[in-house]
């Protein structure tokens, strides 16, 4: 274990005392608004020594911080990254100034707080993938549903309250049935400790429902179907920032649990379950699929189509079991956990422009209605060229970071079987299909009604927005290789976990 | 038998010196009882400041008490120990917060009188008298010299008709639930033949524990134990009470003497009564989980606030009670904790509804929390983090309470009321959320400022950030609990 001084510490807690600070400036709209900027800004460039100062050949953890918390239940402040969670810090912080910059015109009330929510919860956001002790782990977890809940709430459309109410207690009943499991194991181990966790021997009775009680915690947040009918209500009902960080975080919190808890800690549960993960991941591939085809609200399509999405990395995740029982051999499990890694990277990048775009939309015209748009390339050309490249991204094109994590976790699939990866491929098929339909419609054609003819184009806040999230997902499409050796090490030690029963001799 | 046959004056005087504080805080109360009758209504105010200043000086007598293990003093009727300092000296404080809040709300409604604070005192008295009980008799005094002055307090407000009613309600129950108490007690002290709590737990453990007319004796005591505390069967009072009483009472009783029915139910049941756990336990499994049923469920159908803290309340009870029901020094730490967070909670919830009411309007629908943020996002703050803490979110204490709890019951393998713990906190989530929401969500229908004296706001602030500063770092709370219940 590597220390790093208190980099992570300010990370996390940089931008929760900074959110606390703008509340204070609730009447100087101005003062909060740049005091976010600069906050949020601030946090951007501190992560940045995280990649550049990242050893890239080890599994352990880096930038370790450890000191006692609470001595009576033995938790610890314990927090360190990996080359699974770094990316994913990296991603909350790029997000985050980019919500703040989006954001800067588009809200009316209350804007101090609105933004002091997002900075709180890019704090507790950046602590959840830092945390190395489940008590720490979970109070980050949950105290995010706190400002997400506000910023759906608050700001979000007209059924906003049952949108907001709805995603907090379908994501408070999972975590709970968590915290059981986190309490079972510490009562065995004595420990809150993850590596702990991780080593501990289990009977497949326990693990398998430990790993029950972990998959009903993150399949509600990854979502995977069937209980994902919480993420079109709070997407389309969230303002456009809340729908980005859903979209681009807040999903890949599910993946990352999978991650970080389901698979080194109950690794024999996970192979006597990999048909329910791979089941419902294929479902939600081809069914989610279809469903967003038939989408008519712009948000709603492309929250369909995340979860389509997210279909993808939890099977990229649990596909290596099946590779082995295929073949016997082993080499593809870290190709798909490399894929699933990826896939959740770019997905955040992707989701999060599409979700932008709209945004840019929404703020001129008042409607998400896909029929109230039609021709906007003509009024909009800046725009639709972004908008274009995103829908080409969203599916797969290679090129874009869409198609490394997909490609991947196709190959992988194949390994396995052909029919998952047969499966697996249609939403190549499907997702160009609803993505490219929906640009058909909103973007090119005729001007379809005066509003659209009286659109102006990006401003400077938008197009650099735009153009940076942009330039990101080309850089990962055109160069991934640096972003994979920085998972690599760790990705090989979480496929050796797999293979090691953890069944009690 | 033994005790009395030991009994002598000169041990007995020697051992009123554990009892000063008790002493001190009855002849406080006579002399600010005296001295109202001094003053205007004018200076009405006073009675309430020597009020908390002598709570204050008790707690300070509690604080400087040495304690090392356990003290009985005057023959065995008095109990000295760490969990009785803790539980004392938080009552205390709570009740200092509370005439801190009741004053105001008081003045603004002109039933500002000197019996409220004489009969908040003596309740105080009946409570430390009940936490330190050495045996069954002066757990019983404790209890009907608190029970008495509450049942005075709620009818306090003697032109409301609702009140009256409260009133008559609560003291016919709560005698008839005195009387079920008192009728075990004398069912347990025919069959051990002793008063005292320790000599009855030795009696217990050399080979009573499953004595079929013991474990007949202890199902009353549960029903009084469940009374006090307002467990499901036994919470009907709850309620009527909570809504019918001046809110400035509400607090009380959901607060201070939700603190002695703890004290009742850890001298009764683990201390006196700890050969027989398996026969309690069972009861209160039952008991504990009717009650987080009940209490979150009926709380969502509830329209004023008071009624529906008041089914929170008798949920929150069942989360308590799986911490004594586990039987573990651990499971009765993880009670206290859960009772003292509780505590702090509740007090800060009804002291919001006591901001908000004014001349005229009690602020007790759910509906007057509309727009609060608008009107101020300072308080409107606070009671979220009230709400969050109620529900068990963390970082906020009531998460560390929950998670004490279902720690204990896990450790002795209850895994299915974990669950069933869990599930229904999600439950309770809804109804603490729709606070939050209208406060947030919606528009204000009323534009009054908010009113209460500086130090009215200052301490409700506190009492808030409390339970965020103790969610964030909860360490000092819960070691505390843990030296008080080795």
């Amino acid at each position: 274990m590597m220390s790093g001084g208190y980099l992570l510490s300010l990370l996390i807690w940089l931008p929760i005392v900074g959110g606390f600070a703008v509340l204070f400036f609730g009447d100087r709209v101005l003062v909060a608004k740049w005091l976010s900027l600069i906050v949020s800004g601030l946090s951007l460039v501190l992560s940045v020594p995280l990649w550049t100062s990242f050893k890239t050949g080890t599994a352990a953890m880096q930038f370790v911080e450890r000191s006692p918390w609470i001595s009576t239940i033995h938790s610890e402040y314990y927090i360190g990254v990996d080359g699974i969670s770094m990316p994913l810090i990296l991603l909350t912080t790029f997000t985050t100034v980019l919500i703040v910059i989006a954001s800067w015109t588009n809200v009316e009330k209350r804007v101090a707080q609105y933004f002091a929510a997002f900075l709180i919860l890019e704090g507790l956001m950046i602590g959840v993938f830092a945390a190395l002790d489940g008590v720490l782990f979970y109070v980050f977890w949950e105290a995010m549903l706190i400002p997400m809940f506000i910023i759906i709430g608050v700001w979000g459309g007209p059924r906003r309250v049952y949108a907001t109410i709805k995603f907090f207690l379908y994501t408070f009943i999972g975590s709970l049935l968590m915290l059981v499991a986190l309490i079972y194991m510490y009562l065995k181990s004595g420990s809150y400790e993850l590596a702990v966790f991780q080593h501990m021997p289990l009977t497949l009775t326990e693990q398998t429902f430990i790993f029950l009680a972990f998959f009903a915690a993150f399949a509600v947040k990854v979502p995977m179907w069937p209980v994902h009918t919480w993420l079109p209500d709070a997407h389309v009902e969230a303002p456009t920032g809340g729908s980005v960080v859903l979209a681009a975080i807040m999903l890949k919190m599910g993946g990352y649990g999978f991650l970080r808890f389901s698979l080194p800690i109950a690794p024999d549960a996970s192979r006597e379950l990999d048909w329910l993960i791979i089941g419902l991941s294929l479902i939600a591939v081809v069914y989610i699929g279809f469903v967003a085809l038939a989408q008519r609200d712009m948000k709603k399509l492309i929250a369909y189509s995340s979860i389509a999405h997210m279909g993808f990395v939890t099977l990229g995740m649990f596909i290596g079991f099946q590779i082995v029982a295929a073949t016997g051999r082993t080499s593809g499990i870290s190709m798909g956990l490399d894929g699933a890694i990826v896939q959740m990277l770019s997905h955040g990048l992707v989701s999060g422009a599409m979700f932008l775009c709209v945004g840019v939309m929404y703020d001129r015209v008042h409607s998400r209605e896909i029929s109230a748009y039609g021709g906007v390339i003509n009024t909009m050309p800046k725009f639709a060229a972004f908008m274009v490249l995103f829908a080409l991204a969203n599916s797969g094109l290679p090129g874009t970071s869409g198609f490394i994590g997909e490609f991947m976790v196709i190959l992988a699939s194949f390994k396995a079987n052909v029919w998952y990866a047969f499966l697996a491929a249609t939403i190549l098929v499907l997702g160009a299909a609803y993505t490219l339909w929906l640009v058909k419609r909103v973007i090119f054609g005729e001007v379809a009604n005066d509003k659209v003819a009286a659109l102006k184009d990006l401003n400077g806040r938008e197009f650099l927005v735009l153009g940076v999230l942009a330039a990101a997902v080309l850089l990962v499409g055109l160069w991934p290789a640096p972003l994979l050796d920085v998972m690599r090490a760790s990705t090989q030690q979480l496929a050796q976990q797999l293979l090691v029963s953890k069944i009690a001799p | 038998m033994n005790s009395l046959a030991q009994f002598s004056v000169s041990q007995f005087n020697a051992g009123l010196v554990y009892a000063c504080p008790e002493i001190f805080l009855g002849l406080a109360a006579c002399a600010i009882l005296m001295l109202d009758l001094l003053l205007n209504d004018a200076q009405r105010r006073w009675t309430g400041v020597l009020a908390v200043i002598s709570l204050l000086l008790t707690t300070i007598l509690v604080t400087l008490q040495p304690v090392a293990g356990k003290i009985v003093a005057l023959g065995g009727l008095f109990e000295l120990d760490r969990m009785a300092q803790v539980l004392k000296v938080v009552t205390l404080l709570t009740v200092a917060v509370v005439f801190v809040y009741s004053t105001d709300y008081l003045q603004r409604r002109a039933i500002l009188k000197g019996e409220y604070y004489v009969l908040g005192l003596f309740a105080t008295l009946g409570a430390m008298v009940l936490i330190s009980a050495g045996s069954l008799i002066t757990l019983y005094l404790g209890l009907e010299l608190m029970s008495l002055c509450l049942y005075a307090m709620v009818a306090f407000d003697r032109d409301s008709g609702v009140a009256a009613e409260s009133a008559i309600k609560y003291f016919v129950l709560g005698s008839m639930a005195s009387g079920t108490l008192l009728y075990g007690m004398s069912i347990v002290y025919g069959m051990t033949g002793n008063l005292e709590l320790s000599a009855i737990a030795d009696a217990v453990h050399n080979g009573l524990g499953d004595n079929i007319g013991l474990v007949f004796g202890i199902a009353f005591l549960i029903v009084g134990v469940g009374f006090k505390f307002g467990a499901v069967p036994f919470h009907m009072w709850i309620p009527d009470v909570y809504e019918g009483s001046p809110t400035c009472v509400t607090v009380f009783i959901g607060t201070a003497s939700k603190l002695a029915a703890f004290a009742l139910a850890m001298r009764l049941l683990p201390e006196a009564l700890a050969g027989s756990q398996g026969d309690w336990s069972q009861m209160l499994v039952v008991v504990a989980v009717l009650s987080m049923a009940v209490g979150n469920i009926v709380a969502i159908a509830q329209s004023n606030i008071k009624r529906m803290l008041a089914y929170s309340t008798i949920s929150h009870v069942g989360y308590i009670l799986l911490g004594i029901l586990s039987g573990t020094a651990q499971g009765y730490q993880a009670s206290m904790f859960y009772m003292i967070s509780y505590v702090i909670v509740a007090a800060g919830a009804f002291g919001m509804i006591l901001l908000l009411a004014r001349q005229g309007f009690e602020a007790d629908k759910i509906v007057d929390f509309r727009g609060l943020n608008a009107r101020s996002p300072w308080f409107a703050g606070m009671m979220a983090i009230l709400m969050f803490s109620l529900a068990g979110l963390p970082p906020f204490i009531g998460f560390w309470a929950k998670l004490g709890v279902i720690q204990a019951v896990l450790g002795v393998s209850y895994t299915w009321l974990a669950v069933v713990a869990v599930l229904f906190s999600v439950v309770g989530a809804f109804f603490y959320l729709r606070i939050v929401k209208l406060m947030y969500f919606d528009e204000p229908t009323d534009a009054a400022t908010i009113g209460g004296s500086v130090l009215m706001r200052t301490v409700l602030s506190a009492n808030a950030l409390l339970a965020f500063g103790l969610g964030v770092i909860p360490g000092t709370l819960l070691q505390l609990c843990q030296r008080a219940l080795q």
